[in-house]
């Protein structure tokens, strides 16, 4: 029975710590329950140690950590000259009429509601107004608060719960006897309630930075991820940075591991002797070589012409998180003309990198055929039958050659080509668009402009490629 | 008194915030684990402060979150993963807990393609075919009187698996730490280096303390061995090895603390050394560097400024001996240019003209 009542502030903080985006496992939650019956609540840099140690587990998480234990265990010290000495909460809280369960006790019944939130004001006992306003905020459910809008409604509710609407009366009745004493101590009481007003927002707005952080962050990285690249505002750049870099990472670690298949055929000779040591060198078990499957091999082509540009911002920064990810990846630029970036994307920082790339080449008229034959030229001999070509772009070569025949070679010698277009397919084959004619050329073609799109493609790209 | 509410049944409704199934599975085996017999018998581990004291003794001064993390590593049975830049004494910190603590220490390097015959046991190859040629004249008086081979076969099975037993096998450092009579303290040093395989291999000793040998079962620890992991973060480590550990995170310490660790590592040293050697590696560790100095680079320069009888750092005396802080060229030349500056800087917080 020791960490019953822990389990309350507990239960409400682990969901704080989730919402704020730490990942608190079932297990997590267990342990921290543990945790919190050996050191309990009395010394709270322990207490914020030990739950550090029980739930954040990387240093971004032991900062986000940090930032919502402060934010939910600072407790509400309304605005006061003095310091409130302990007692008096203790105090207060065994007189029958401040006691907070009291002073909840409903919207506008009178009595001792009333009585009570008038007595605490009046008194200013600030420690067991804090309680009271606590009650009040867990009976209006304030952990479902959820967007800003929704401050003014929950302030109200909590209002109520402690009891105003029976005040407000009382306080009519005062002024009804038009005595200079009972109008006097209405005007006294208005100011305290305005006070406390003023604590209830503060409070209420702390808890929704408390409760709603998180959901409002995934609520727009959700919005982010579907939403076309070109469309994304400049504001959301670095959110949009971190959800690339998470998805390439993701990526990454499903596919670049490196499986093992047996070669069979081919004794492990000193292997063997070694295993069968046991028994003498006679070989009951044998070992086999093996072999390493390769990683894919993938060849990024990346149109970063005018008639791109708000794309391929994106496709950069993808192809750089993709390129810090797989180690085998050939990245290359084109618009007018075709250059290879593999060695900026390997050396450079994202910024600087996207920014050279676009300086390099960026920004002309593309000409596709013009660039494929460049690609011809430079580096069509490293491209094997393993190789994956992934082609970024609109095909809108300008009415230029567009060298479908290079396509042609590159298609027999890759092992598939995978064409990516920011165009809608309605768009396809229209005005300068070249698409349909690079299509017969390519294993798939397919519509690409959201941060999803992209996922989904990478995902089955590399699924087949291993 | 914290070992009598331990061993009292997990209160369930305290869960209750818990999806049903997940408590009830969890709280299963808690319970198993509270039943076990839980060694609590090492007293000096009975409050964070009696540890914080403990590790001091032991020559290792920690903070208030790494003797919390000692501390509840003991209480709650559980591993305890250390990440934080070289250097920082996180080897140290189990070394210093196992020499507070008069427990053995037992140390695993890990490092690509560590497998469990080197990690956890292996047969003892040789003095399985050495028994086996001894015991070849004696195969006669068991079988002897078979008449064919069935019979032979079945008289031979009924001496069990000899050959695999405990007397031939070859305790690794896992193995040995779950044997311990006393308990010991397991360092799983530099856990990042490993193969993700054999991260999943752990998972079994992290969250049980068991292991399961397959000719022979499963092996219990005789008493839960306090178990650090050290990481230097050089790849990211599964969620399942991080949800079964404590997370500690050891960063490098503020002039105060670290002045307190050069002086229980360096005894003899003068005070206003002391405050003017801190005062210069905290100012290096501000700067845009490849590597920066840690604790231990720092203590091994406090040795030699000893050795060399310096009071107060110059230029000149700073710029020789800079090679025991910066490992990189391309760091000693950067930081070189500003030696005079931050050499004065060093002077002035110590107070020394």
């Amino acid at each position: 029975m020791i960490a019953a009542p822990a389990s309350e502030p507990l239960r409400r903080f682990l969901q704080v710590a989730r919402g704020a985006g730490l990942k608190v496992s079932a297990a997590e939650g267990i342990d921290a329950a543990r945790a919190l019956d050996i050191v309990g609540f009395e010394d709270r840099t322990v207490l914020k140690d030990t739950l550090g140690l029980v739930l954040a587990k990387t240093p971004d998480e032991k900062a986000l950590y940090d930032e919502a234990f402060d934010l939910y265990f600072k407790r509400d010290e309304f605005s006061t000259d003095r310091a409130e000495p302990e007692e008096d909460a203790e105090d207060s809280e065994q007189d029958p009429f401040s006691s907070p369960s009291n002073g909840s006790g409903g919207d506008g019944m009178g009595g001792q509601g009333g009585q009570s939130l008038g007595s605490l004001l009046a008194n200013d006992d600030r420690a067991a107004l804090a309680t009271a306003m606590e009650q009040a905020a867990r009976e209006a459910g304030i952990e479902n608060i959820r967007f800003f809008t929704q401050k003014n409604l929950y302030a109200r509710r909590i209002l109520d719960r402690m009891g105003l609407r029976a005040l407000e009366r009382d306080m009519e009745a005062m002024r009804q006897t038009g005595t200079p004493e009972g109008l006097g101590r209405a005007q006294f009481l208005d100011g305290r309630i305005e006070a406390l007003r003023d604590s209830i927002r503060d409070f209420v707005e702390r808890n929704l930075l408390l409760f709603a952080k998180g959901d409002t962050e995934k609520f727009r990285e959700e919005l982010l991820k579907s939403a076309r690249l070109s469309n994304i505002e400049r504001r959301d750049l670095d959110r949009m940075r971190v959800l690339v870099r998470q998805m390439a990472k993701k990526l990454a670690a499903r596919y670049a591991k490196t499986r093992r298949r047996r070669l069979r055929g081919q004794l492990d000779t000193r292997r063997t002797l070694r295993r069968n040591m046991g028994w003498g060198g006679i070989p009951f078990i044998t070992v086999w070589k093996q072999k390493r499957i390769e990683k894919p091999r993938v060849m990024v082509l990346c149109d970063v012409s005018g008639s791109v540009a708000a794309m391929s911002q994106f496709l950069l920064m993808f192809m750089y998180a993709i390129n810090e990810a797989l180690s085998d990846i050939r990245s290359f630029a084109f618009a007018g003309s075709l250059i290879e970036v593999s060695e900026i994307l390997e050396k450079e920082p994202v910024e600087e990198a996207i920014t050279k790339i676009m300086s390099l080449i960026g920004f002309g008229s593309s000409n596709y055929g013009n660039s494929f034959a460049d690609f011809e030229d430079g580096w069509m001999r490293h491209v094997t039958n393993k190789t994956t070509v992934i082609i970024l772009g609109d095909a809108r070569g300008n009415r230029t050659d567009p060298r479908t025949d290079v396509i042609g070679r590159l298609s027999q010698r890759s092992k598939r080509i995978i064409w990516l277009n920011p165009e809608y397919k309605s768009a396809w084959g229209t005005g300068d668009s070249d698409m349909y004619r690079y299509a017969p050329f390519c294993n798939l073609v397919s519509v690409c402009n959201t941060l999803r799109h992209l996922e989904r493609a990478i995902t089955d790209i590399l699924e087949d490629a291993t | 008194m914290l070992c009598g509410s331990r061993a009292e049944p997990w209160p369930s409704n305290s869960l209750t915030f818990l999806p049903s199934d997940a408590i009830r599975l969890l709280n299963s085996s808690l319970e198993q684990d509270v039943n076990d017999a839980l060694p609590l018998g090492i007293e000096p581990l009975r409050s964070i402060d009696a540890v914080e004291q403990g590790l001091s003794e032991a020559g290792y001064i920690a903070n208030r979150q790494i003797s919390t993390a000692i501390y509840m590593a003991h209480h709650l049975q559980k591993p305890i993963l250390v990440e934080g830049p070289a250097g920082v004494g996180k080897t140290e910190l189990a070394k210093s807990v196992a020499s507070w603590l008069k427990l053995p220490l037992i140390r695993m390097q890990c490092y690509e393609g560590l497998d469990e015959s080197k990690a956890l046991y292996e047969w003892k190859y040789g003095k399985q075919l050495l028994y086996t040629q001894i015991l070849k004249d004696k195969i006669n008086s068991v079988i002897g009187d078979a008449d064919d081979l069935a019979t032979a076969l079945d008289k031979l099975h009924s001496f069990g698996d000899v050959f695999f037993s405990h007397q031939f096998l070859e305790p690794r450092p896992l193995l040995r730490s779950l044997q311990e009579p006393g308990g010991s303290v397991l360092l799983i040093d530099e856990i990042d280096k490993s193969d993700q395989e054999f991260e999943a291999f752990l998972l079994e000793i992290l969250s049980d303390y068991q292991v399961t040998i397959p000719e022979i079962g499963t092996v219990h620890a005789l008493v839960p061995p306090i178990v650090l992991l050290t990481s230097n973060s050089t790849r990211d480590l599964g969620d399942a090895l991080k949800r079964r550990c404590l997370h500690l995170h050891i960063g490098f310490p503020d002039d105060k603390l670290e002045a307190k660790i050069i002086s229980s590592r360096v005894p003899g040293i003068d005070g206003r050394l002391l405050k003017q050697l801190v005062s210069f590696a905290q100012q290096l560790r501000a700067l845009d560097l490849k590597k920066v100095p840690s604790v231990s680079e720092t203590i091994d320069w406090a040795k030699i400024m000893l050795l060399l009888h310096v009071s107060v750092l110059d230029v000149d005396m700073v710029r020789d001996t800079l090679n025991v802080l910066l490992k990189f060229e391309a760091d000693i030349e950067s930081a070189g240019k500003q030696l005079a500056c931050l050499t004065h800087k060093a002077r002035q917080d110590a107070g020394v003209a």
